[in-house]
């Protein structure tokens, strides 16, 4: 069973919904990402998810635009990324989700870059960019290590191709909450909700499902964890942190955002 | 050889879609919409109307009689789509996907541009049929093209300068495709180049194929070699699918900008490697990690990283051969075409004039090429002169 299986297993014993955390890995230093993973773990996240900068990054809002310019800016490159991975497993087992965009990985064969990952410490991928027409070779790549293949649903997403995504996904499904980028807080409208209620309909029994997109307070968390996200992710809130806090600071501030969050999950 | 409609999407390895998920239903509509008025009478009957009285339709094919003489070897023929309404080929394909989109009940049409040429004639194609367009366009673009930043304001076009990356063509469609997930219900994107995800790449290469259909009416044999300059490779396209069933020989060229073996060009079928960027697969400038590079190029226009997947695949089948020319060469054939013809041609389009003089002098003088010269260079004057106060080699030739 997988990393990720496992752990929404174990949640669902106790009938608690995940935290994913994301960050970017590299922004602004590999120093301060290992202090954010730290304070995240700390914090109690059930899952991080690792952003690997990618020049052209379509389905990033502002923030995270600018944590991929400021991370490729600093110097990272993809075998900072391992490096980092292997240093975070050195200290935790906890689930690690690598999100990034198709070139990364077809730029050296899907089949290397997972084994790669997979080698390094990460559990599953996401890419916002790899529809699921395009998706055999990186699937069956994926498939053949044991990675999952996180696939991402919009509440625009129709019910039969929906099916054909969950096909495809392991690990969990990540429900796109609002029509737009990454990290461009709205009001929760009622479309995302209803199309939660069908995208846990149609996952029911096979997949977890997980909320993204413009989540960044811990109200935000209650909502979809009330209206049965059997995840949330938070991504855009965690970079701006780190965009504001000395990297002395970023620890503990982490910590306690995340603490915040993942009481709501309870 | 035979390619049509590109099967799921795909010519050869290349194409594809390779979209957020938000898009796979705006896309969806897309396609069905377009393949069904792709056979549709009176849409056809509708855009040719509009191409012929509105646009400019037919373009002369022109023999240029003093370059040849200058030149001294094939007869050069030049495809004038400088001479269209807007002062590019661009407005074949905006009028067509504006009608389209317009059909589709889309009121709010938001399109990307380099030089400028797409995004006034997406203004001219909005403004006359009743559509509101926004336009992205790099922030570097728009101050070498601040002429046409002006013009589109003219026509009523909201125009976005943008900041994010390297502040050019890549830049501008990251930005518009932003848009479009943002507003996918109300928004049509109109895709200027043969690029994007299916079936962007088949919709503007049909709406440009106008060009060559003409080429082959026009010409009273089929011509020994047909050349036009490759960015995304939209009139390239254009140009070059009538004519692939026929014997001639078929080159497109890139821009060389300070030379292929330099990293300031934008050739990627010259010097990139395959990879997925802007929906598509196809030949991209990338690092090792597959970061997409900074291009460059003189000509605001051919400053991309990437190219229509058709291009890539007819590379690959060694149908058409793609040929890179420096800017130095391009200002060269810029001065020579102005000076012999009394015509300026647009930066992108002198890089075709560049190859076609190289290669005439090498051929028969009962031998032809037609050069499509697709927009004309007013744009550009000013960094023509700027380029001839650095470089004085140049400047003697005047």
């Amino acid at each position: 069973m997988s990393k990720i299986k496992e752990k929404f297993k174990q949640l669902k014993s106790k009938n608690e919904s995940a935290l994913i955390s994301y960050i970017m890995a590299g922004y602004p230093s590999e120093k301060a990402t290992l202090a954010a993973v730290r304070g995240l773990i700390q914090g109690g996240t059930d899952i991080i998810e690792l952003g690997f900068p990618f020049s052209d990054p379509i389905a990033d809002g502002p923030t995270i635009q600018m944590a991929s310019t400021e991370s490729l800016n600093s110097g990272t490159k993809i075998n900072n990324f391992f490096s980092i991975v292997k240093k975070i497993r050195k200290e935790s087992d906890i689930p690690l989700v690598l999100m990034t965009y198709t070139n990364i990985l077809y730029n050296q064969t899907y089949e290397k870059f997972i084994l790669r990952a997979k080698q390094a410490g990460i559990d599953g991928l996401i890419l916002p960019d790899m529809a699921i027409e395009e998706s055999k070779e990186y699937v069956k790549a994926a498939k053949k290590v044991g990675m999952d293949t996180i696939f991402l649903v919009s509440p625009n997403t129709e019910k039969d191709r929906l099916k054909q995504i969950i096909k495809s996904t392991s690990g969990f499904l990540y429900m796109v909450a609002v029509f737009g980028t990454t990290g461009v807080q709205t009001k929760i409208h009622k479309y995302t909700i209803d199309a939660l209620k069908n995208t846990k309909n149609a996952a029911k029994g096979k997949i977890p499902v997980g909320v993204g997109f413009g989540i960044s307070t811990d109200k935000d968390v209650q909502k979809y964890v009330s209206s049965g996200a059997d995840a949330v992710i938070v991504g855009s809130a965690n970079i701006k942190i780190i965009e504001n806090t000395p990297t002395s600071k970023i620890q503990t501030r982490i910590a306690t955002f995340t603490k915040k969050l993942k009481n709501k999950t309870k | 050889m035979k390619i049509g409609i590109p099967k799921d999407g795909r010519f050869g390895d290349f194409g594809g879609k390779y979209i957020p998920e938000t898009l796979a239903p705006a896309i969806e509509e897309l396609e069905r919409n377009y393949l069904k008025i792709r056979n549709d009478k009176n849409f056809k009957k509708e855009l040719g109307r509009l191409l012929i009285d509105y646009a400019g339709r037919p373009t002369p094919i022109y023999f240029a009689r003093n370059l040849t003489k200058t030149v001294g070897g094939a007869k050069i023929y030049l495809k004038r789509e400088d001479l269209l309404h807007g002062g590019a080929h661009k407005i074949n394909n905006t009028l067509g996907q504006a009608l389209l989109a317009k059909r589709m009940g889309k009121k709010r049409i938001i399109a990307e541009t380099g030089a400028g040429q797409h995004g006034v004639a997406t203004a001219m194609a909005c403004a006359s049929l009743g559509l509101k367009a926004e336009i992205y366009m790099g922030y570097v673009d728009t101050v070498r093209q601040k002429q046409n930043v002006f013009r589109m304001e003219l026509l009523g076009a909201k125009v976005h300068a943008v900041k994010s990356g390297s502040k050019t063509l890549k830049d501008a469609i990251n930005e518009a495709m932003r848009d479009w997930i943002t507003n996918v219900d109300s928004t049509y994107y109109l895709l200027g180049s043969a690029v994007g995800p299916h079936p962007y790449p088949l919709m503007v290469r049909d709406f440009q194929a106008v060009i060559g259909v003409e080429i082959k009416k026009q010409m009273k044999k089929i011509p020994n070699a047909v050349i036009a300059c490759v960015g995304g490779g939209s009139n390239a396209i254009g140009t070059f699918y009538p004519l692939i069933d026929t014997n001639t020989k078929i080159i497109g060229i890139e821009a060389g900008g300070k030379g292929v073996k330099t990293k300031l060009h934008s050739a990627p079928l010259t010097a990139g490697k395959k990879g997925v960027l802007h929906g598509m697969m196809t030949y991209l400038m990338q690092d090792k990690d597959g970061q997409i590079s900074e291009t460059h190029s003189i000509s605001a226009g051919l400053d991309y990283p990437g190219v229509g997947p058709e291009h890539a695949y007819l590379k690959d089948e060694k149908r058409v051969e793609y040929k890179a020319v420096t800017d130095n060469e391009v200002i060269d054939a810029f001065l020579i075409l102005t000076r012999t013809e009394g015509i300026i041609p647009a930066l992108e389009s002198a890089h075709a004039i560049a190859h076609a003089i190289k290669i005439s002098k090498k051929m028969k003088k009962t031998e032809s090429i037609v050069v499509t010269l697709s927009g004309r260079g007013d744009k550009d004057i000013d960094i023509v002169k700027e380029y001839l106060s650095k470089n004085v080699k140049n400047k003697r030739k005047i």
